[in-house]
Protein backbone atom coordinates (compact mmCIF):
# COMPACT_ATOMS: atom_id res chain seq x y z
CA UNK A 1 0.00 0.00 0.00
CA UNK A 2 2.70 2.39 1.01
CA UNK A 3 4.67 1.53 -2.10
CA UNK A 4 1.70 2.11 -4.47
CA UNK A 5 1.10 5.56 -2.95
CA UNK A 6 4.69 6.40 -3.49
CA UNK A 7 4.55 5.35 -7.15
CA UNK A 8 1.32 7.32 -7.76
CA UNK A 9 2.93 10.34 -6.15
CA UNK A 10 6.01 9.98 -8.33
CA UNK A 11 3.91 9.71 -11.50
CA UNK A 12 1.94 12.86 -10.60
CA UNK A 13 5.20 14.64 -9.85
CA UNK A 14 6.74 13.59 -13.16
CA UNK A 15 3.67 14.72 -15.10
CA UNK A 16 3.63 18.11 -13.38
CA UNK A 17 7.34 18.71 -13.89
CA UNK A 18 7.10 17.95 -17.60
CA UNK A 19 4.02 20.13 -18.22
CA UNK A 20 5.93 22.65 -20.41
CA UNK A 21 7.15 19.86 -22.69
CA UNK A 22 4.01 17.88 -23.37
CA UNK A 23 1.73 20.91 -23.43
CA UNK A 24 3.94 22.32 -26.18
CA UNK A 25 3.74 19.05 -28.08
CA UNK A 26 -0.04 18.75 -27.67
CA UNK A 27 -0.95 22.29 -28.75
CA UNK A 28 0.07 22.45 -32.42
CA UNK A 29 0.33 26.24 -32.81
CA UNK A 30 2.48 27.19 -29.86
CA UNK A 31 5.73 25.81 -31.22
CA UNK A 32 5.41 27.33 -34.66
CA UNK A 33 7.45 30.38 -35.54
CA UNK A 34 5.27 33.46 -36.04
CA UNK A 35 4.46 34.76 -39.49
CA UNK A 36 5.60 38.36 -39.68
CA UNK A 37 3.71 40.59 -42.02
CA UNK A 38 5.26 42.49 -44.92
CA UNK A 39 1.94 43.99 -45.85
CA UNK A 40 2.68 47.71 -45.52
CA UNK A 41 2.02 50.50 -48.03
CA UNK A 42 5.72 51.10 -48.72
CA UNK A 43 6.72 47.44 -49.01
CA UNK A 44 3.77 46.74 -51.31
CA UNK A 45 5.10 49.29 -53.75
CA UNK A 46 8.50 47.64 -53.97
CA UNK A 47 9.14 45.22 -56.80
CA UNK A 48 11.99 43.49 -58.61
CA UNK A 49 15.44 44.52 -57.42
CA UNK A 50 14.00 47.11 -55.03
CA UNK A 51 12.20 44.44 -53.05
CA UNK A 52 14.90 43.90 -50.46
CA UNK A 53 15.88 44.82 -46.92
CA UNK A 54 19.05 46.67 -45.90
CA UNK A 55 20.89 43.35 -45.94
CA UNK A 56 19.97 39.81 -46.91
CA UNK A 57 16.69 38.77 -45.23
CA UNK A 58 18.09 35.69 -43.49
CA UNK A 59 20.95 37.77 -42.13
CA UNK A 60 18.59 40.53 -41.00
CA UNK A 61 16.47 38.01 -39.11
CA UNK A 62 19.45 36.82 -37.15
CA UNK A 63 21.41 40.06 -36.90
CA UNK A 64 19.15 43.12 -37.06
CA UNK A 65 19.97 43.84 -33.42
CA UNK A 66 23.70 43.81 -34.18
CA UNK A 67 23.17 46.11 -37.13
CA UNK A 68 21.09 48.53 -35.07
CA UNK A 69 23.62 48.49 -32.28
CA UNK A 70 26.36 49.25 -34.81
CA UNK A 71 24.33 52.09 -36.32
CA UNK A 72 23.67 53.50 -32.86
CA UNK A 73 27.38 53.94 -32.19
CA UNK A 74 28.25 55.31 -35.62
CA UNK A 75 25.36 57.74 -35.72
CA UNK A 76 25.32 59.01 -32.16
CA UNK A 77 29.00 59.11 -31.37
CA UNK A 78 30.66 59.59 -34.76
CA UNK A 79 27.89 61.48 -36.52
CA UNK A 80 28.29 59.20 -39.54
CA UNK A 81 24.83 58.62 -40.83
CA UNK A 82 25.08 56.74 -44.11
CA UNK A 83 25.31 52.94 -44.10
CA UNK A 84 26.57 51.22 -47.23
CA UNK A 85 25.21 47.68 -47.32
CA UNK A 86 26.98 44.67 -48.75
CA UNK A 87 25.40 45.12 -52.17
CA UNK A 88 26.51 48.77 -52.26
CA UNK A 89 23.14 50.41 -51.58
CA UNK A 90 23.26 53.45 -49.30
CA UNK A 91 20.85 53.86 -46.43
CA UNK A 92 20.33 56.55 -43.83
CA UNK A 93 21.27 54.72 -40.64
CA UNK A 94 18.13 55.39 -38.65
CA UNK A 95 15.61 53.13 -36.97
CA UNK A 96 12.81 55.68 -37.07
CA UNK A 97 13.57 57.24 -40.44
CA UNK A 98 14.67 54.18 -42.41
CA UNK A 99 13.46 50.90 -40.84
CA UNK A 100 9.99 52.19 -39.97
CA UNK A 101 9.60 53.71 -43.40
CA UNK A 102 8.95 50.18 -44.69
CA UNK A 103 8.15 48.31 -41.49
CA UNK A 104 5.39 50.60 -40.36
CA UNK A 105 3.53 47.66 -38.80
CA UNK A 106 5.13 47.42 -35.37
CA UNK A 107 2.48 45.05 -33.98
CA UNK A 108 2.63 42.58 -36.86
CA UNK A 109 6.35 42.79 -37.43
CA UNK A 110 8.66 43.67 -34.53
CA UNK A 111 6.35 42.65 -31.73
CA UNK A 112 5.42 39.25 -33.17
CA UNK A 113 8.92 37.82 -33.10
CA UNK A 114 9.91 39.59 -29.92
CA UNK A 115 6.92 38.09 -28.14
CA UNK A 116 7.62 34.65 -29.60
CA UNK A 117 11.26 34.71 -28.54
CA UNK A 118 10.39 36.31 -25.21
CA UNK A 119 12.66 39.31 -25.57
CA UNK A 120 11.79 42.84 -24.48
CA UNK A 121 14.15 45.25 -26.22
CA UNK A 122 14.23 48.72 -24.66
CA UNK A 123 14.29 50.46 -28.07
CA UNK A 124 10.69 51.58 -27.74
CA UNK A 125 11.24 53.46 -24.49
CA UNK A 126 12.56 56.30 -26.61
CA UNK A 127 12.30 55.41 -30.29
CA UNK A 128 8.88 56.17 -31.57
CA UNK A 129 7.23 53.12 -33.09
CA UNK A 130 4.88 53.94 -35.95
CA UNK A 131 1.70 53.26 -33.98
CA UNK A 132 2.52 55.90 -31.38
CA UNK A 133 2.89 58.66 -33.94
CA UNK A 134 0.16 61.21 -33.96
CA UNK A 135 -0.59 61.34 -30.25
CA UNK A 136 0.93 60.87 -26.84
CA UNK A 137 0.44 57.51 -25.21
CA UNK B 1 39.30 -2.35 -31.02
CA UNK B 2 41.43 -1.84 -27.98
CA UNK B 3 40.59 1.58 -26.48
CA UNK B 4 42.89 3.12 -23.95
CA UNK B 5 42.45 6.47 -22.24
CA UNK B 6 44.79 8.28 -24.62
CA UNK B 7 43.00 7.05 -27.75
CA UNK B 8 39.61 7.88 -26.26
CA UNK B 9 40.59 11.49 -25.55
CA UNK B 10 42.09 11.93 -29.02
CA UNK B 11 39.02 10.60 -30.78
CA UNK B 12 36.68 12.52 -28.50
CA UNK B 13 38.44 15.85 -29.10
CA UNK B 14 38.44 15.32 -32.85
CA UNK B 15 34.73 14.47 -32.82
CA UNK B 16 33.76 17.55 -30.79
CA UNK B 17 35.89 19.84 -32.99
CA UNK B 18 34.33 18.32 -36.11
CA UNK B 19 30.82 18.89 -34.76
CA UNK B 20 31.65 22.53 -33.98
CA UNK B 21 32.94 23.19 -37.49
CA UNK B 22 29.92 21.50 -39.03
CA UNK B 23 27.52 23.59 -36.91
CA UNK B 24 29.26 26.85 -37.78
CA UNK B 25 29.47 26.13 -41.51
CA UNK B 26 25.94 24.80 -41.83
CA UNK B 27 24.48 28.23 -41.12
CA UNK B 28 26.65 30.88 -42.76
CA UNK B 29 23.98 33.56 -42.37
CA UNK B 30 24.20 33.33 -38.61
CA UNK B 31 27.97 33.25 -38.53
CA UNK B 32 28.52 36.57 -40.34
CA UNK B 33 28.82 39.83 -38.40
CA UNK B 34 27.99 43.36 -39.58
CA UNK B 35 30.30 43.97 -42.50
CA UNK B 36 28.73 46.83 -44.41
CA UNK B 37 30.58 50.13 -44.32
CA UNK B 38 29.78 53.69 -43.35
CA UNK B 39 30.23 57.02 -45.01
CA UNK B 40 29.56 60.65 -44.19
CA UNK B 41 26.47 62.36 -45.50
CA UNK B 42 27.07 64.77 -48.36
CA UNK B 43 27.42 68.26 -46.92
CA UNK B 44 28.69 67.26 -43.50
CA UNK B 45 31.65 69.36 -42.42
CA UNK B 46 34.15 67.41 -40.35
CA UNK B 47 37.10 69.82 -40.13
CA UNK B 48 35.33 72.44 -38.04
CA UNK B 49 34.78 73.49 -34.44
CA UNK B 50 31.22 74.70 -34.12
CA UNK B 51 30.51 77.84 -32.15
CA UNK B 52 27.61 80.23 -31.74
CA UNK B 53 27.20 83.97 -31.32
CA UNK B 54 23.87 85.21 -29.98
CA UNK B 55 23.32 88.82 -30.93
CA UNK B 56 21.18 90.22 -28.12
CA UNK B 57 20.67 93.47 -30.03
CA UNK B 58 18.61 91.53 -32.54
CA UNK B 59 17.26 88.74 -30.33
CA UNK B 60 13.90 89.85 -29.00
CA UNK B 61 11.37 87.93 -26.92
CA UNK B 62 9.32 86.83 -29.93
CA UNK B 63 12.34 85.49 -31.81
CA UNK B 64 13.52 83.66 -28.73
CA UNK B 65 10.13 82.03 -28.28
CA UNK B 66 10.16 80.97 -31.92
CA UNK B 67 13.57 79.32 -31.40
CA UNK B 68 12.40 77.54 -28.26
CA UNK B 69 9.25 76.29 -29.92
CA UNK B 70 10.98 75.00 -33.04
CA UNK B 71 13.69 73.27 -31.01
CA UNK B 72 11.42 71.69 -28.43
CA UNK B 73 8.88 70.59 -31.01
CA UNK B 74 11.42 68.88 -33.23
CA UNK B 75 13.38 67.23 -30.43
CA UNK B 76 10.29 66.02 -28.56
CA UNK B 77 11.15 68.02 -25.45
CA UNK B 78 8.30 67.62 -22.95
CA UNK B 79 6.44 70.62 -21.64
CA UNK B 80 6.27 70.22 -17.85
CA UNK B 81 5.15 73.18 -15.77
CA UNK B 82 6.73 72.49 -12.41
CA UNK B 83 10.17 73.98 -11.90
CA UNK B 84 11.68 70.82 -10.46
CA UNK B 85 10.49 68.53 -13.25
CA UNK B 86 10.82 70.85 -16.23
CA UNK B 87 12.94 69.83 -19.20
CA UNK B 88 14.54 72.45 -21.40
CA UNK B 89 17.03 72.69 -24.25
CA UNK B 90 16.66 76.43 -24.90
CA UNK B 91 15.18 78.81 -22.40
CA UNK B 92 15.09 82.43 -21.30
CA UNK B 93 17.06 83.69 -18.33
CA UNK B 94 17.56 87.26 -17.01
CA UNK B 95 20.99 88.88 -17.39
CA UNK B 96 21.67 88.76 -13.66
CA UNK B 97 21.36 84.97 -13.61
CA UNK B 98 23.43 84.42 -16.69
CA UNK B 99 26.31 86.77 -15.94
CA UNK B 100 26.63 86.59 -12.16
CA UNK B 101 30.03 88.24 -12.10
CA UNK B 102 29.03 91.18 -14.30
CA UNK B 103 26.17 92.35 -12.07
CA UNK B 104 26.74 95.11 -9.51
CA UNK B 105 24.30 96.33 -6.91
CA UNK B 106 23.51 99.64 -8.63
CA UNK B 107 22.75 98.08 -11.98
CA UNK B 108 19.40 99.16 -13.32
CA UNK B 109 16.54 96.68 -13.36
CA UNK B 110 16.09 97.02 -17.07
CA UNK B 111 19.55 95.55 -17.60
CA UNK B 112 19.39 93.04 -14.77
CA UNK B 113 16.09 91.65 -16.00
CA UNK B 114 16.90 91.63 -19.70
CA UNK B 115 16.02 88.15 -20.95
CA UNK B 116 18.76 86.19 -22.63
CA UNK B 117 18.60 83.09 -24.73
CA UNK B 118 20.23 80.29 -22.76
CA UNK B 119 21.48 76.96 -24.08
CA UNK B 120 24.23 74.45 -23.42
CA UNK B 121 27.59 76.18 -23.97
CA UNK B 122 29.22 73.17 -25.61
CA UNK B 123 32.35 73.85 -23.59
CA UNK B 124 35.75 73.05 -24.98
CA UNK B 125 36.64 71.70 -21.52
CA UNK B 126 33.27 70.20 -20.59
CA UNK B 127 32.99 69.26 -16.92
CA UNK B 128 29.96 67.10 -17.62
CA UNK B 129 32.05 64.86 -19.86
CA UNK B 130 34.69 64.45 -17.17
CA UNK B 131 32.24 63.38 -14.49
CA UNK B 132 30.09 61.01 -16.55
CA UNK B 133 30.88 57.50 -15.29
CA UNK B 134 29.65 55.75 -18.45
CA UNK B 135 30.79 58.18 -21.15
CA UNK B 136 27.20 58.87 -22.10
CA UNK B 137 28.18 62.50 -22.50
CA UNK B 138 31.03 63.10 -24.90
CA UNK B 139 32.63 65.83 -26.97
CA UNK B 140 32.68 64.93 -30.65
CA UNK B 141 35.30 65.79 -33.29
CA UNK B 142 33.50 69.04 -34.17
CA UNK B 143 33.45 70.18 -30.55
CA UNK B 144 29.78 69.46 -29.93
CA UNK B 145 29.02 68.08 -26.47
CA UNK B 146 26.52 65.36 -27.18
CA UNK B 147 24.68 62.71 -25.26
CA UNK B 148 24.35 59.03 -26.00
CA UNK B 149 20.95 58.33 -24.48
CA UNK B 150 21.54 54.59 -24.85
CA UNK B 151 24.21 54.87 -22.20
CA UNK B 152 22.84 57.41 -19.72
CA UNK B 153 21.98 55.75 -16.44
CA UNK B 154 20.55 58.84 -14.80
CA UNK B 155 23.15 59.37 -12.07
CA UNK B 156 22.94 63.16 -12.58
CA UNK B 157 26.64 63.75 -11.93
CA UNK B 158 26.65 65.92 -15.05
CA UNK B 159 23.84 68.06 -13.69
CA UNK B 160 25.75 68.70 -10.51
CA UNK B 161 28.91 69.44 -12.47
CA UNK B 162 27.50 71.76 -15.14
CA UNK B 163 27.97 75.34 -13.94
CA UNK B 164 25.36 76.60 -16.40
CA UNK B 165 22.31 74.54 -15.44
CA UNK B 166 22.05 73.40 -19.01
CA UNK B 167 20.88 69.91 -18.15
CA UNK B 168 17.46 68.58 -17.26
CA UNK B 169 16.49 65.29 -15.71
CA UNK B 170 13.43 63.34 -16.79
CA UNK B 171 11.71 62.82 -13.46
CA UNK B 172 8.58 61.83 -15.33
CA UNK B 173 7.83 59.90 -18.49
CA UNK B 174 8.33 62.64 -21.10
CA UNK B 175 5.82 61.06 -23.50
CA UNK B 176 3.02 62.01 -21.14
CA UNK B 177 3.93 65.68 -21.59
CA UNK B 178 4.08 65.88 -25.36
CA UNK B 179 1.09 67.17 -27.28
CA UNK B 180 2.47 65.74 -30.47
CA UNK B 181 5.38 63.40 -31.08
CA UNK B 182 7.73 64.13 -33.95
CA UNK B 183 8.20 60.70 -35.57
CA UNK B 184 11.60 61.57 -37.05
CA UNK B 185 13.31 62.09 -33.68
CA UNK B 186 13.29 59.87 -30.57
CA UNK B 187 11.77 60.90 -27.27
CA UNK B 188 13.56 60.20 -24.03
CA UNK B 189 12.54 57.86 -21.24
CA UNK B 190 12.01 58.49 -17.57
CA UNK B 191 15.33 58.57 -15.71
CA UNK B 192 17.75 60.07 -18.21
CA UNK B 193 19.35 63.50 -18.45
CA UNK B 194 19.01 65.60 -21.58
CA UNK B 195 20.18 68.91 -23.03
CA UNK B 196 20.79 70.84 -26.24
CA UNK B 197 22.85 68.87 -28.76
CA UNK B 198 23.63 71.80 -31.11
CA UNK B 199 21.31 69.95 -33.52
CA UNK B 200 24.07 67.44 -34.23
CA UNK B 201 21.54 65.39 -36.23
CA UNK B 202 21.26 68.37 -38.59
CA UNK B 203 24.96 69.25 -38.60
CA UNK B 204 25.66 65.64 -39.59
CA UNK B 205 23.77 66.16 -42.83
CA UNK B 206 25.06 69.66 -43.53
CA UNK B 207 22.19 71.69 -42.12
CA UNK B 208 22.32 74.54 -39.59
CA UNK B 209 20.75 74.17 -36.12
CA UNK B 210 17.02 74.89 -35.92
CA UNK B 211 17.37 77.93 -33.65
CA UNK B 212 19.85 79.49 -36.08
CA UNK B 213 17.34 79.13 -38.89
CA UNK B 214 14.48 80.46 -36.77
CA UNK B 215 16.38 83.44 -35.40
CA UNK B 216 16.70 85.23 -38.73
CA UNK B 217 20.19 86.64 -38.19
CA UNK B 218 20.09 87.03 -34.41
CA UNK B 219 22.19 83.87 -34.05
CA UNK B 220 25.41 83.42 -35.97
CA UNK B 221 26.73 79.88 -36.22
CA UNK B 222 29.88 78.50 -37.76
CA UNK B 223 33.49 77.43 -37.45
CA UNK B 224 35.16 79.37 -34.63
CA UNK B 225 38.58 78.10 -35.71
CA UNK B 226 38.27 79.70 -39.13
CA UNK B 227 39.13 83.43 -38.79
CA UNK B 228 37.14 84.22 -41.93
CA UNK B 229 33.89 82.63 -40.84
CA UNK B 230 30.93 84.86 -40.02
CA UNK B 231 31.00 83.67 -36.43
CA UNK B 232 34.69 84.53 -35.94
CA UNK B 233 34.17 87.95 -37.51
CA UNK B 234 31.21 88.64 -35.25
CA UNK B 235 33.36 87.78 -32.22
CA UNK B 236 36.27 89.92 -33.48
CA UNK B 237 34.19 92.98 -34.36
CA UNK B 238 31.83 93.12 -31.39
CA UNK B 239 32.07 93.29 -27.64
CA UNK B 240 31.09 89.79 -26.57
CA UNK B 241 30.49 88.11 -23.24
CA UNK B 242 30.71 84.49 -22.26
CA UNK B 243 29.24 82.86 -19.20
CA UNK B 244 31.65 82.40 -16.28
CA UNK B 245 34.92 82.32 -18.19
CA UNK B 246 36.78 82.23 -14.86
CA UNK B 247 35.83 78.57 -14.46
CA UNK B 248 37.99 77.52 -17.41
CA UNK B 249 35.31 75.54 -19.16
CA UNK B 250 35.86 77.54 -22.38
CA UNK B 251 32.28 77.89 -23.61
CA UNK B 252 31.64 78.08 -27.35
CA UNK B 253 28.56 80.27 -27.03
CA UNK B 254 29.20 84.04 -27.19
CA UNK B 255 26.81 86.90 -26.51
CA UNK B 256 26.85 90.29 -28.21
CA UNK B 257 25.33 92.53 -25.56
Amino acid sequence: MKKTNMIIGLVIFAVLVTVPFWSAILSPASGAAPEVSFDTPVINQLSGDDYKCVEDVEWMRAHHMDLLSDWKVEVVREGTRVYVSNDGTEYLASLQNTCFECHSNYEDFCLKCHTYSNVTPTCWDCHVEPTVVGGAN
Amino acid sequence: MEMNRRKFLKLGTAAVAGLGVAAASSNPAVAAAVNGSYKESAGKRSDVTWGMVIDMKKMDEATLNKCIEACHKFHNVPNIDTKKDEVKWIWSEPFEHLFLDEVHDKMGDKYKDMSFMTICNHCDEPVCVRVCPVKATFKNAQGVVGMDMHRCLGCRNCMAACPYGARSFNYKNPRNYLDEINPSYPTRMKGVVEKCNFCSERLAVGEMPLCVEEAGGAIIFGDINDPNSAVSKAIADNFTLQRRTNLGTKPKVYYIV
